[in-house]
């Protein structure tokens, strides 16, 4: 076909482009995320037996905001990368400021505590876990992102694939705050960190096959 | 008026914003005369701007530029009327241009700048209509309520939460100075050639 006889072609299709796209598809994938890595943690892991009793305090609710926060700035992050020409610019303060500020917060914990009880600080008890157990209830979520985000025809595949990885790990991260029984900051600082990290290497290495259009 | 002008990206890509965005609207709207213009004048760019980066594959230019013009249809609800529709051309004929060089191998893909919608832009290989207006003398004709909000949110890629403030509108009237103000150009150019 001549390129005339396709502009000839399309002109003939002038007309109200589809509103509200990503919205719908957020609409549809974001609950479904959510869902799913609800489900999937109360199956595989359950939810913490004295949920009731920690709920009182603040560090629990502390550890809900900081993946809260994440899920809400990766979300911002993803929107953008997820179209054609959007730039991130300040929006990557969405997600590199609560993490500065649990590393902060850590650090200063560390600082204080005495040698002797910096590494059960660290560990906690699920240590070697707790990565992976965030990385798995991500998977679902991952799915159902991955979807919405390549209804928009993002361009820049491998951050846009990262950044939905960290979106979906943040998202898992407050499913498995239900469950986790660590109630350090440090532990959250280096594991929590790291069960978001691991689904957005994997969104980087997945994003230019799966979100091509 | 002249503390306002806009034009801190090229004078020719603001122009070429201006001319695509008002077209692009009456499109939107159904105009498929608009829309044969737009497309006529993309592709002019289009050619310009592969044949350049192609160089050593003519042959190509023309599978790409078609490919490029149906993504960009089917891409139309991924743009907003928020931001610079030549910055989200841009993005997408950079895409299918990286997505060739990947499957040939080539390494052109190396120095393919992510924001360079005024190389694209520059060049037109069938020099059209834009040349009969100047559409900066029509901008000046417009109201300052719709000329204002075009130049940030369209020329200077502003946010329209930045125009907002820059301005004093509210962000509302800043979305429909943008959407009104191009309107009234598209009108204006209508008459003009």
């Amino acid at each position: 076909m001549k390129t005339d006889e396709l502009v000839t072609l399309l002109a003939t299709r002038a007309a109200p482009a589809p509103r509200h796209v990503a919205a719908r598809r957020f609409a549809l994938a974001m609950p479904l995320a959510i869902a799913a890595a609800m489900a999937l943690m109360r199956g595989l892991y359950g939810i913490r037996p004295d949920l009731a009793v920690v709920a009182g305090q603040p560090l629990f609710w502390a550890r809900l905001v900081f993946a809260a926060a994440m899920s809400v700035g990766a979300l911002i992050v993803v929107l953008r990368l997820a179209r054609p020409g959007r730039r991130v610019a300040a929006a990557w303060w969405g997600v590199a400021a609560p993490v500065l500020v649990l590393w902060a917060a850590a650090i200063g914990v560390l600082w204080w505590l005495p040698a002797e009880s910096r590494a059960p600080q660290l560990l906690g008890h699920t240590w070697s876990q707790c990565a992976a157990n965030i990385t798995l209830l991500s998977i679902p979520a991952l799915a159902a992102l991955f979807w919405a985000v390549k209804g928009l025809a993002p361009t820049r595949l491998r951050l846009a694939g990262a950044a939905t990885g960290l979106l979906g790990g943040a998202i898992a991260t407050i499913a498995y705050c239900l469950h986790c029984p660590e109630m350090t900051v440090p532990f959250w600082a280096v594991w929590y960190v790291s069960g978001m990290a691991v689904p957005a290497l994997a969104g980087a290495v997945l994003g230019p096959r799966l979100l091509r259009w | 008026m002249s503390g306002d002008r806009p034009l801190e990206r090229s004078d020719l890509l603001a122009r070429v914003e201006v001319s695509l965005s008002t077209r692009f609207q009456l499109a939107q709207a159904g105009d498929a005369a608009a829309y044969r213009d737009f497309l006529e004048e993309l592709s002019g760019h289009l050619r310009a701007f592969l044949r350049h980066r192609l160089a050593q594959a003519p042959d190509d230019v023309e599978d790409i530029l078609q490919e490029t013009l149906l993504a960009i249809h089917n891409s139309r609800h991924t743009y907003r009327s928020d931001q610079p529709l030549t910055a989200w051309v841009y993005a997408i004929a950079r895409y299918k241009l990286m997505d060739f060089y990947r499957h040939h191998a080539r390494r052109g893909a190396l120095n393919l700048p992510l924001e360079a919608a005024d190389e694209l832009f520059a060049r037109s290989d069938t020099e059209p209509m834009q040349a009969r207006h100047d559409i900066g003398q029509l901008l000046e004709e417009l109201p300052a309520r719709h000329r204002l909000p075009i130049m940030h949110v369209k020329l200077r890629g502003l946010s329209v939460a930045e125009t907002a403030r820059l301005t004093g509108m509210s962000e509302s009237a800043v979305k429909v100075g943008v959407h009104r103000g191009l309107k009234a150009l598209a009108l204006k150019i209508r008459s003009a050639t």
